[in-house]
Formats: structure tokens, C-alpha cells, sequence
């Protein structure tokens, strides 16, 4: 039987034959480029496949009838990236600070001593939202008391619970951001608001318009991405106790471990890029015009690249996986979610014996013929 | 002991030494700007990417296939690129000088 925290490669074929598989997005088909090296040259090439095309396009699926506000510096090409980027490249790295660990500790602490003491726990809602949530406040700079405001809008924050993009949702978000910033005017603070607030580009102060853009930016790219990851995470410990024990035997593996959890789970599955002109990959046509997809997840199981691609072998040392993007675009948000999964692990390794299934639902994404498994719509388990 | 000099993307020159381990470690350990290590040393991220002075190049020695794959289309890759978390700290590159890509 399957174990319930393996995740398959559905692309292999597609992969190695073509190069390239085709889905339609809401009538603007995406072209999605499979291989590593191929996904590694159009994210190189942001002349040819660009971010900077309307917003909401370069996601998948298309935000562009549920939103007009550019994303920064995530929907912006050079070098005007490279302006917005810089001002908050030091921000983002804020999570290596000892402090932050130390106050990320105390909440995952906490929170993994909560779901010790219940019976059944719904990993992705009373756990990784939560935890996603408070370590967020962190990356901000505000109270820890917003999270329970952010808690409470549920775990997607561009989706209702279908698969449907959801514009009223988004609403929420945008007018919670409108607010904090009109606060931020008000009250500078510390936070990341006042911070933008105060920045300049090319001489000028960043426009409210902007500041929305990065903050908007920081709460979308963060949600799913690490509650996928810990979710999976605990979904595999469970089933590997082994695994758990062996970190807590060589805690010197367990930066190997987080890099291969990311690859193996890939949380991002694609993002997209406009083409410019008339071009090709794996000598298919690709119109100007028309949308191609850096498909992380492919990538990350090319066996060119990696040998054994569909197993999680732990302590992987040579491990160049594009989970966080490649080149121009790479995550800002690394070193939060690292340093995440760090202090994740090393609470699991201190605190916990072993977490048991109980039951779990999978989420499954379509993308043309290709069924992906993402991770969990539910799932059930007991901390021991 | 094995001395590496860092040159920084703001002209500052810093001479480090150290016995094991590989330059990026050794780099992060003397928060040396520029450098980061993001992804611990396993070739992923490309915060760690360095250009070795011509001079030292046949020390230090051309990267893997598959570092090479990763510097190749980096932003900022030169004939002397190399990403120093697959570089080990030995004797054999004792006093080679190191610029932090920018
Ligand atoms: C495991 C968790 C995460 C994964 C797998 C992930 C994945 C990615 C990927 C693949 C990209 C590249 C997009 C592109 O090339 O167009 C990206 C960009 C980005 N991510 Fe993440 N991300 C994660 C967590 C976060 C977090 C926690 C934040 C912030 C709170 C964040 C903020 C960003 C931003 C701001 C960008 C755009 C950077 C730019 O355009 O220069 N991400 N992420
Ligand atoms: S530290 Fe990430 S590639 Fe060298």
C-alpha cells in the first residue's frame, strides 16, 4: 500500500518525452515546462518569460478577475525588481536573528505542548494555520495578538472552500491591509507597514499603492506554501519514525533533512511567466503572448538531477532543488520558512514520541491530464 | 591552518582562516556580507556564489557538473564562478582570494 505521506511525480512521462504538458487556466492555456534545466533557463530569461504582465496572470491559477493590485517585487521585471527587492532583502533575513528563533521556539513549543495533550488534531487547521499564523507576526513585527485575526479567515486566503478563486475573500484581506496601513500612517511603528512606509525607490517614498503590493505580496506567498509544508511534514514523521530518530541521533542532519522535505513536497507547484515574443522550449512554439509554467515540482523530480528522485532520502547532500524558485524571483521568504521547519523539527525531536494517522483526506490538484497530490484537504492524527 | 581572503561587494578585504568544513561555512561563521548560505550547503540557492581571482583558479579548481548546471544561468555568473559551499576548507587553496558575487 502507499504510504499516506508519499506524494508521486505525475509528469515523468511528460517529462522525458516532451519536455512540456499542456492545461487550460480559465482560457489562457499554460504551457508547463517539466525539466530542471529547462525550468532553470526561462526563470534565467526574464526578457523572453516575463513577471511583469498583468497582475494576477503569472499565478495559476489566474488571479486577474479577482484582483488589480501588482504584487512587489513578485510581478515587477528587472531592473525595477531589483529597486523594490532591495529594500526589504534585510527584512526578509531578519529570521536568522536570535532573537526571532528564540521567540519561534517559544511559540511552536507552546503550541506542539497544546496538541500533546488532545486526542485528534486536524493537522492543517488547529496546527500549521495556527503556526503559520503566529510566526507570521514575527516576520511582520506586530503583536502577537493579529494572528488570531488571520487565524480566523481560514486556511485560503484567495479560496473558498471549492477550488474556486474567491474575489469577496480577497476583499477581506485587502481591506485588513488598507486598514493597518492608514494605522501605520498614523503611528509609525516597527512593523513591516511602517517600514515600506518610510522607504524610498528611485528618491521617491513608496506609494500606498506599493506598499500594498509587498504586504499583500508577504501574506499570500507565506499561507499555503508553509502550511503545506508542515502539514506534509508531520504527515511523513508519522509514518517514518525512524526518520524523527535519526534526526534526534545527528541534529547535524537535519539541514540536509529540511532541504529534502521542501524538494520532496515542493509546495509551490508552478509559477507562471508571460512570453514576450515568439519563442520555444524542448522545440515547442510558444506564442508571444501566451503563458508557460516553471513547473517546480517536475523539476524537482528529474532524475537527471537527482538519483532516487521519488524517495525522500534524508541527508541528501548535493541537493540543487528549485522549491524556492530559481534565479531573478527566488523566495523571499526562505529564511523564514527554514528557519520554520528548524525549529519545527527540533520541537518534534524534544517534545514528541511518535504521531499516528488517524485519517486524512488528500488534495488533489488537476492540471490538464496531470493529477498532482499536493498534500491534505484533512487529516487526522495524535501527538504521543 | 588554511587563509582565505574575502573581497566584499563594498571593496572590503577580509582574511579568514580555518582547518574543516567548506568556504561557505567558514564564510557565515565570519559573517562575511554577501554571503548567506541559505539552503546549508547543499547547492541549491546560489547565496553563496564567489568569484575566484584568475590567479587562484587552478587551486581552487572548476566546479562539479552539477554546481556548473547551477551557475549557469545565475545572474551574476563569470569564467571564474564557483559556489563556495563545494569548496572545502584544505591546504590545497591555502591564501586564494575570494570576491562575494553582487
Ligand atoms: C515552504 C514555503 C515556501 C515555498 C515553497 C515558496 C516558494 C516560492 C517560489 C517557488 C517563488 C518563486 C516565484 C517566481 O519565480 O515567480 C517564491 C517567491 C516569493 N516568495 Fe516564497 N515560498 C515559500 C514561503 C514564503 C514565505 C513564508 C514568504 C513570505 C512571508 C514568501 C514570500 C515570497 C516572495 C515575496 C516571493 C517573490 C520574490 C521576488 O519576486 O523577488 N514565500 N516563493
Ligand atoms: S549555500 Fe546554498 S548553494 Fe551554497
Amino acid at each position: 500500500m502507499m504510504e499516506k505521506s508519499a506524494i508521486s511525480d505525475p509528469f515523468e512521462k511528460a517529462r522525458l518525452e516532451k519536455g512540456v504538458g499542456e492545461m487550460d487556466d480559465q482560457n489562457d492555456p499554460v504551457t508547463m515546462v517539466l525539466g530542471h534545466k529547462d525550468v532553470r533557463k526561462c526563470a534565467h530569461n526574464w526578457k523572453t518569460y516575463q513577471s511583469g504582465a498583468e497582475p494576477g496572470r503569472i499565478v495559476i491559477p489566474s488571479e486577474v478577475n479577482i484582483r488589480d493590485i501588482r504584487q512587489i517585487p513578485f510581478e515587477v521585471d528587472p531592473p525595477m525588481h531589483g529597486e523594490y527587492r532591495a529594500l526589504v532583502e534585510q527584512w526578509f533575513k531578519r529570521p536568522l536573528e536570535a532573537d526571532y528563533q528564540a521567540a519561534l521556539e517559544k511559540q511552536i513549543g507552546a503550541l506542539v505542548d497544546e496538541v500533546l495533550t488532545k486526542d485528534s488534531v486536524e493537522v492543517i487547521k488547529e496546527f500549521s494555520l495556527i503556526l503559520q499564523s503566529r510566526a507570521l507576526t514575527l516576520l511582520f513585527n506586530v503583536p502577537f495578538s493579529e494572528s488570531e485575526t488571520w487565524i480566523s479567515w481560514g486556511t485560503h486566503v484567495f479560496r473558498s472552500e471549492g477550488n474556486a478563486l474567491d474575489g469577496d475573500k480577497a476583499n477581506i484581506l485587502y481591506n485588513y491591509i488598507d486598514n493597518e496601513i492608514e494605522k501605520s500612517i498614523q503611528n509609525p511603528g516597527k512593523d513591516l507597514y511602517s517600514v515600506l512606509l518610510a522607504s524610498e525607490v528611485n528618491g521617491r517614498k513608496l506609494t500606498k499603492e506599493e506598499v500594498k503590493g509587498v504586504v499583500v505580496l508577504t501574506f499570500s506567498g507565506g499561507r499555503d506554501t508553509i502550511i503545506n509544508a508542515v502539514t506534509n511534514s508531520i504527515a511523513y514523521f508519522s509514518e517514518h519514525p525512524k526518520s524523527l530518530d535519526k534526526l534526534r541521533k545527528e541534529p547535524e542532519l537535519i539541514n540536509f533533512a529540511i532541504e529534502e522535505l521542501i524538494r520532496y513536497f515542493s509546495p509551490l507547484t508552478q509559477m507562471g511567466r508571460v512570453a514576450t515574443e515568439d519563442t520555444q522550449v524542448c522545440e515547442h512554439a510558444i506564442k508571444a503572448g501566451t503563458r508557460i509554467g516553471l513547473n517546480w515540482v517536475s523539476a524537482n523530480r528529474d532524475a537527471s538531477v537527482f538519483e532516487n528522485a521519488n524517495e525522500v532520502v534524508l541527508d541528501r547532500k548535493i541537493n540543487p532543488h528549485v522549491a524556492f524558485g530559481f534565479g531573478t524571483h527566488n523566495c523571499l521568504g526562505a529564511t523564514h520558512a527554514r528557519q520554520i521547519l528548524k525549529v519545527l523539527i527540533k520541537t518534534l525531536i524534544k517534545k514528541v514520541n511518535s504521531i499516528e494517522i488517524l485519517d486524512a483526506k488528500e488534495n488533489i490538484e488537476t492540471l490538464g491530464e496531470f493529477k498532482r497530490k499536493v498534500g491534505f484537504d484533512s487529516i487526522n492524527v495524535k501527538f504521543n | 591552518m588554511t587563509k582565505i581572503t574575502f573581497v566584499t561587494s563594498d571593496d572590503n578585504s577580509i582574511t579568514v582562516e580555518g582547518n574543516t568544513g567548506n568556504v561557505m561555512e567558514l564564510a557565515v561563521q565570519n559573517k562575511i556580507k554577501g554571503i548567506d548560505g541559505n539552503c546549508g550547503g547543499v547547492c541549491s540557492c546560489a547565496t553563496c556564489h564567489v568569484h575566484v581571482e584568475p590567479k587562484d583558479w587552478e587551486k581552487v579548481g572548476a566546479p562539479s557538473t552539477m554546481e556548473a548546471d547551477m551557475l549557469e544561468f545565475d545572474e551574476k555568473v563569470s569564467d571564474y564562478s564557483r559556489l563556495s559551499c563545494q569548496m572545502k576548507v584544505t591546504d590545497a587553496i591555502d591564501g586564494v582570494v575570494l570576491k562575494v558575487a553582487k
